[in-house]
């Protein structure tokens, strides 16, 4: 067991050092940043200066080195556009998306799982291949054409809902907060449907298919051999094989939910770090681009670390295995 | 005729037949792509051609005469006078243009890279598997996004509205060719164990020929089941990328494009600037994405 | 022959495809007495897992029952609805299937699945059931019954495995075991432990097994009568002792020629020419003319009688002409 954590936090180091090095080129090579960060008015001195400076005189691995220990302490530079460190804006809009990926997330979830053993016991039942044809559109919807017809009709039509930002936010330390004020908690409810429903449907496919996949088991029909209630042999036997391989899978799509945040951001204008990742991308402001990507990967890899050892921990025949292996 | 009877009596025709929904699908795939391709023939207005352009025509409602011109429009026109008809066939041109060819771009580096990772072994294909797995790590239009930043910092500043196509071909081709990849790769190694390739091997002909006139053909169907559905998630991820303003840029705009500009009318009433695009995309995204997905199980009811 | 436990009346089983209605199971009967050991025997495909699928009413859809009756204790069960059912299996039908490893669930642990069924069907507490699980166990030969009961499948070997589903299937003390191929997963030097358990253990119980297998051997060893499978009919069925020297129908003796027995050390095996035909091909008259070396012209048109003797039947117009019956295509 412990070998094999070993070996998972190994792997997932040397992912982290790759997109490092990506990083790195992108703010190293895209772009000269002494010329981003000096104006018109230039001489050569004040060019070698900063050059010397930035330690851009250095060689490669140096400088890469540079790079991820300013990384590791949180240090990206300054955003070209704004002229403010990079690390404060992220940290200013880090909770808005944080709260928005953890309501769709927990939406897309517990959704997707109800949905997903609905129709996979339901297999034949006319509600369940409606959802099942509906949730095929859902796939094909672009995550923007839903939350423009969400904003359609719960805000410019019902005028029930916001149609963008985030409400009234409570301040608690540098953390601010949608969860306490009402017209915080009616502005998450479109964004985080938007953002949830693409997850959500795929949980759900997925939800299904492993269960059908495991309600053919021998185990399955042996169960149903012994009479156990529909109940029993659904909840009690299938559900639990199903939800082994879902996890995986699952917290991948959770970790997605950060990446796709930038699409539902940029419809609701809701002002979290993947709006701000958008307006970097359209004004080629490379340090946001290099700290954003550097925030996800850590974000990415520790989600499937995370997930990889959940995954150990539920099968009991994984854990004989590591442990036999760990020996 | 003889051609199009015998394509319906084989096993492909037959499960098309019995699919409702597909032909229905595959009608709407063949009237748009239609659509896109004819645009110039079909379109009653040239779009893009600021002399054709009445700012006088602007805002006008589908199938209502003008109140200053008395020019009606189908679809209606936008804020510069545009008739959205036009609109969205060209529209739809850039969007399947750049669709096919991010297609084309990643099926030919996927199938490459896979071939030659499953037939060769060795370090190359430990080197191309480890990037797949790490490019795999993000949502592919996240990949896409990163890419089109980089390539736009890369492009002079001048260029960027003319070479903005392009750019967005190579993002979304760069960050869909893992699949094919792996694919591939592994169909390589499972028909590189075949005695025919070995047969092939022993009469002395080239590695080369060999992945390409032996292997490739069997490794066919795969790759254009996941083409198929890569051009759906093609569409959509050209279309957001736009929407999101980091793609066609608006003197070209793609249906993307063109939902970016609707979506500032939503609240003052002109819906017809965003409903029809929005439609259009609706209705092709969706369309390709059943055709794939009844190709798949046509196909290869294991491929999942 | 007193009331029997189970009697299955011109059993039909049709699974509709795209490409017609198949059978794999048609018009067969058969009765097991209680305590009775019943084989079935046949080549894979030829409806003894079906038969015995259909007994407890697990057919997979669109797969269904589409003729005769099935009778339990003297009760028709093959048209009860589905809650019903339910009742019967594990309770009065138990079932045990071919491969140990697959049977069980792996997420589970071994002493839960048990309780869990007792719980189903007897009026006990969690602790009693708890208790009569340990029982259970310790009936089977599971050593150290009451630690081992915590333990997940995996932890057990392939044969250990197939006496806890032994136990699983013998919970609720059923009149009726179901065992579908219960060796042929396993190793040779424990099939013939679990044959004898099986069998020891009904025998004490009175419980009659219907004993679904395509090995002579474990016929010849555990059943009392034996019923012969071909392309889901009904060949012949008879005391073991009686199909074994005496067969009657041309595919049973085919069957004896080609089986290995103690009886004729040395003897060569010989074996039927051709093979069992598919379910969508499945030639009119006897099914098995084509292969049968003593087929008449009658045998390609209509299906054969079937005779009574020697305290068995078979169905085959050979048989039925030399026991001097003029037949008019009656049928089994």
């Amino acid at each position: 067991m412990l070998a094999f954590v070993i070996r998972r936090v190994f792997q997932s180091v040397i992912v982290l050092l790759v997109v490092g090095l990506v990083a790195f080129s992108l703010f190293r090579f895209v772009g000269d940043p002494v010329e981003n960060m000096l104006g018109q008015e230039r001489t050569q001195a004040d060019i070698d200066r900063l050059r010397a400076q930035l330690g851009l005189d250095q060689p490669f691995p140096v400088q890469y080195w540079r790079f991820l220990q300013n990384a590791a302490d949180g240090n990206f530079g300054m955003s070209y556009r704004q002229g403010r460190p990079v690390t404060d804006l992220l940290i200013e809009r880090a909770p808005a998306t944080l709260e928005l990926a953890f309501v769709s997330g927990l939406f897309a979830l517990a959704g997707g799982i109800v949905l997903g053993i609905y129709t996979a016991i339901r297999k034949r039942g006319w509600l369940a291949n409606f959802i099942m044809t509906a949730s095929l559109i859902g796939v094909s919807l672009p995550t923007f054409l839903i939350g423009i017809l969400l904003i359609w009709i719960f805000a410019v039509e019902l005028g029930w809902l916001p149609s963008f930002g985030r409400g009234e936010t409570v301040r608690i330390g540098w953390w601010t907060t949608g969860f306490l004020t009402e017209s915080g908690l009616k502005a998450l409810i479109l964004p985080s449907i938007t953002l949830g429903l693409y997850q959500m449907t795929l949980i759900m496919r997925l939800v299904r298919s492993e269960m059908l996949e495991v309600l053919r088991q021998d185990y399955i029909r042996f169960a149903r051999a012994r009479g156990l209630s529909e109940r029993a042999v659904n909840f009690g036997h299938a559900l639990k094989n199903t939800l082994v391989p879902v996890i995986t899978v699952t917290g991948l799509q959770l970790g997605s939910i950060i990446a796709f945040a930038i699409i539902t951001e940029t419809v609701f204008q809701w002002p979290g770090v993947g709006l701000l990742f958008i307006n970097a991308v359209q004004f080629v402001d490379i340090p946001v681009m290099a700290a954003y990507l550097m925030l996800i990967s850590v974000m990415f890899v520790g989600i499937n670390l995370i997930v990889d050892l959940l995954y150990v921990a539920i099968d009991p025949r994984l854990r004989a295995d590591r442990a036999a292996a760990a020996k | 005729m003889n051609a199009i009877r015998r394509a319906l009596d084989s096993d492909l025709g037959h499960s098309f037949r019995h699919s409702p929904v597909t032909i229905v699908a595959a009608f709407f795939v063949v009237v748009l792509f239609a659509g896109a391709i004819f645009a110039p023939l079909i379109a009653p207005y040239s779009p893009f051609d600021p002399a054709t352009l009445n700012l006088m025509n602007g805002f006008t409602p589908p199938m209502e005469p003008n109140a200053f011109t008395g020019e009606t429009f189908w679809l209606g026109t936008d804020d510069q006078g545009r008739d959205v008809f036009s609109a969205i066939l060209y529209g739809m041109r850039i969007s399947l243009f750049v669709g096919f060819a991010a297609v084309l771009l990643a099926l030919i580096l996927g199938v490459v890279a896979g071939l030659v990772a499953g037939y060769v072994g060795g370090w190359f294909d430990t080197v191309i598997m480890r990037v797949a797995d790490v490019q795999l790590t993000f949502p592919s239009i996240l990949v896409a996004m990163l890419i089109f930043g980089i390539a736009k910092g890369l492009t002079p500043p001048d260029m960027r509205d003319q070479m903005a196509i392009w750019v967005l071909i190579v993002s979304i081709g760069l960050s869909d060719w893992v699949q094919f990849a792996r694919v591939v790769r592994g169909a390589t190694l499972v028909e590189r164990g075949k005695e025919y390739v070995q047969a092939a091997r022993l009469i002395g002909r080239s590695p080369g020929a060999i992945m390409f006139r032996h292997v490739l053909p069997n490794v066919m169907s795969p790759v254009l089941v996941i083409a198929t559905i890569g051009l759906a998630l093609a569409i959509i991820a050209e279309a957001t990328l736009s929407f999101l303003g980091v793609g066609a840029p608006p003197t070209q705009p793609s249906l993307g494009t063109l939902i970016r500009i609707g979506q500032g009318y939503l609240f003052s009433g002109e819906w017809w600037i965003l409903f029809f695009p929005a439609m259009t995309l609706l209705v092709l995204a969706l369309s390709v994405n059943l055709l794939g997905d009844w190709l798949r199980e046509a196909l290869n009811p294991r491929l999942r | 022959m007193t009331h029997p436990i189970l009697s299955v009346r011109d059993l039909v089983v049709e699974i509709p495809t795209r490409r017609g209605v198949l059978r794999p199971v048609d018009r067969v009967s058969f009765d097991i007495a209680r305590g009775e050991v019943l084989g079935v025997v046949g080549e894979s495909g030829a409806g003894k897992s079906m038969t015995g699928t259909a007994v407890i009413g697990l057919i997979d859809p669109p797969g269904h029952i589409a003729g005769g009756e099935v009778v339990l204790g003297g009760e028709r069960i093959d048209h009860l609805p589905p809650e019903r059912m339910r009742r019967i299996r594990g309770k009065r039908i138990g079932m045990v299937f071919q491969d140990p490893l697959t049977s069980l669930n792996p997420l589970l642990r071994i002493g839960d699945q048990l309780t869990e069924t007792i719980l189903t069907h007897l009026g006990v507490t969690e602790a009693q059931a708890r208790a009569r699980a340990v029982a259970a166990l310790e009936e089977v030969g599971i050593p150290a019954a009451a630690r081992r009961i915590g333990s997940y499948p995996h932890e057990f070997s392939g044969g250990m495995r197939q006496r806890v589903v032994i136990a699983l299937a013998l919970a609720a003390e059923p009149d009726l075991v179901i065992a579908d191929e219960p060796t042929t997963a396993l190793d040779v030097s424990v099939q013939a432990q679990i044959i004898a358990l099986l069998k020891r253990l009904c025998r004490e119980r009175g419980t009659a097994v219907m004993l679904i297998t395509h090995d002579m051997g474990v016929i010849a060893e555990a059943a009392d009568r034996v019923a012969v499978m071909y392309a889901g009919r009904l060949a012949e069925i008879g005391p073991v002792a009686e199909v074994i020297a005496r067969p009657q129908h041309p595919y049973t003796r085919g069957l004896m020629a080609a089986t290995p027995m103690a009886t004729a050390p040395g003897a060569r095996l010989n074996q039927i020419p051709g093979a069992m035909p598919r379910l969508d091909a499945i030639p009119p008259g006897c099914a098995f003319h084509p292969r049968c070396p003593l087929a008449e012209a009658q045998c390609k048109t209509g299906a054969p009688p079937t005779v009574a003797g020697c305290g068995g039947r078979a169905s085959c117009w050979v048989v039925a002409r030399e026991a001097g019956i003029v037949a008019q295509g009656a049928h089994a």
